[in-house]
């Protein structure tokens, strides 16, 4: 089948899937009119029955918490769909002891200053996450991402614990176990899997939430810890001949 | 029956997100396609925001800025590199 | 003037498409299918807008007033920071390919050992 043939096809299948999806948008209701009641006893119920002020948070780990759960095991998955494909003993340990540095210090510094910013930022993002916009998620990013930052300002002494992938993979098997094992003791206390057992607190302090709190330092730690070991595997170091200031470290 | 039409805010943030799609399919080369992508990221902050959904907003925004970057360049950088030792054995 | 936001979502969902159908290079193809993902949350977050509605955080805000859905929001959030994990994998498939055929042009890769 040529290109053109397949070009072809292709238009005509495209063509086809806008006529049904300017079929589906005009039975939609208009943008704005939103009629479900869902979303309305949601933004009712979940303060006063949780102690949540950031209701998407508590839709997240209390009312949908079997879904997150879900899309935390997506992201392990595919984790270890990396690992296996991408995991070299060999060639890793070899190419670990050539690294380039880079060279400007204005970048280095500004990069250095730029890892204790974003660590803060992103602890922050992820303590916070249930009373004001964040969360376990985007904190998570944050925090794997000034990280990662080390990897380009600092020497490879600085960045090595976290490129060891023998240290990062039990982490990452705490967060996402310890998300099913707070399911658990719901369970085993008598209630339903994941259901909101631990004190509540006053909503808009730390302390409160309950569950949500835990289950959000689980998928944290998850998230986190997935970035780092993505960023671990993918690196694969050129072979670059030795620099005479490299050779001390 | 309310009868709710957009904001001139709302119209231009959707706007500009329609035109950054193409763009980034259009941008051939990964290296590039990157920068574009991160650019098309920022845009969908902006739609995020204005639709009064700022967790996903935040997304949105570590991701494009960190997240894909991170793993697109890893892997043009990874492919370079097989790439130069393939060149330097033939050599 | 209403359905704007559903016409944009099904326009950047072909666009994606026509992107990935259309590619000469598979880490290209990838990001075409991040493309083709977000038009999935520019249409949940389309759905869940209500108008005059805030954002559903409460904290300062009383409570009562007139809140977007936090449900689509939820789905969103966590979609888009799983689907970076998960195009790394696609990219790590796409590393074996070239690693094991010499080349990153779907075209290309033609002999499909077991």
């Amino acid at each position: 089948m040529t290109r053109q043939v397949r070009l072809l096809l292709l238009g005509s299948g495209l063509l086809g899937l806008g006529a049904l999806f300017a079929w589906a948008i005009a039975g939609l209701p208009a943008f704005g009119d939103y009629q479900g009641p869902y979303g309305f006893v949601l933004n009712r119920i979940v303060l006063p029955l949780r102690h949540t002020t950031n209701v998407v948070m508590g839709t997240n780990f209390d009312v949908r918490g079997l879904d997150t759960m879900g899309e935390e095991f997506i992201l392990y998955a595919s984790v270890v769909g990396v690992t296996l494909l991408l995991r070299d003993e060999t060639r890793s340990r070899l190419a670990e002891r050539r690294t380039r540095r880079f060279r400007d210090d204005t970048v280095r510094l500004v990069g250095v200053a730029m890892v204790g910013a974003g660590f803060l930022i992103g602890l922050w993002l992820m303590a916070f996450g249930y009373i004001t916009p964040g969360g376990g998620f985007q904190g998570g990013v944050v925090t794997a991402g000034a990280i990662v930052l080390l990897y380009l300002v600092g020497n490879h002494r600085d960045y090595r614990p976290f490129r060891n992938e023998h240290l990062l993979d039990p982490f990452e098997a705490v967060g996402a176990g310890g998300y099913v094992i707070v399911g658990l003791a719901a369970l085993a206390s008598g209630t339903a899997f994941l259901a909101n057992l631990f004190g509540l607190g006053t909503p808009g302090m730390l302390r409160s939430s309950g569950s949500i709190a835990i289950l959000n330092w689980a998928s944290a730690i998850a998230v986190t810890v997935a970035m780092l070991l993505l960023f671990a595997e993918f690196l694969e170091t050129y072979v670059v001949p030795l620099e005479p200031e490299d050779a001390g470290s | 029956m309310v009868l709710a039409t957009l904001v001139p805010l709302q119209a231009v943030a959707f706007g500009l997100v329609a035109l950054g799609a193409p763009l980034v399919v259009l941008t051939r080369d990964p290296l590039r396609q990157a920068l574009v992508n991160g650019i098309y990221g920022v845009s969908l902050v902006c739609l995020f925001v204005v639709l009064e959904a700022p967790d996903p907003a935040l997304s949105m925004l570590a991701v494009s800025g960190i997240g894909y970057p991170l793993v697109i360049l890893a892997a043009v950088a990874r492919v370079r590199g097989h790439e130069r030792t393939e060149e330097d054995e033939e050599q | 003037m209403s359905y704007l936001p559903f016409a944009v979502a099904a326009w950047i969902c072909l666009v994606g498409i026509a992107g990935i159908a259309t590619s000469r290079n598979l880490i290209h193809l990838a990001i075409c299918l991040t493309v083709t993902q977000s038009s999935s949350y520019v249409l949940l977050l389309s759905v869940g807008y209500v108008k005059h509605g805030k954002a559903p955080i409460f904290i300062g805000t009383k409570l009562g007033t007139t809140a977007v859905d936090p449900v689509v929001q939820a789905l969103t959030l966590t979609d888009i920071v799983v689907s970076v994990v998960v195009i790394a994998l696609i990219l790590a498939l796409a590393l074996d390919a070239h690693r094991l055929s010499g080349t990153v042009d779907p075209d290309q890769i033609t002999d499909i050992a077991g």
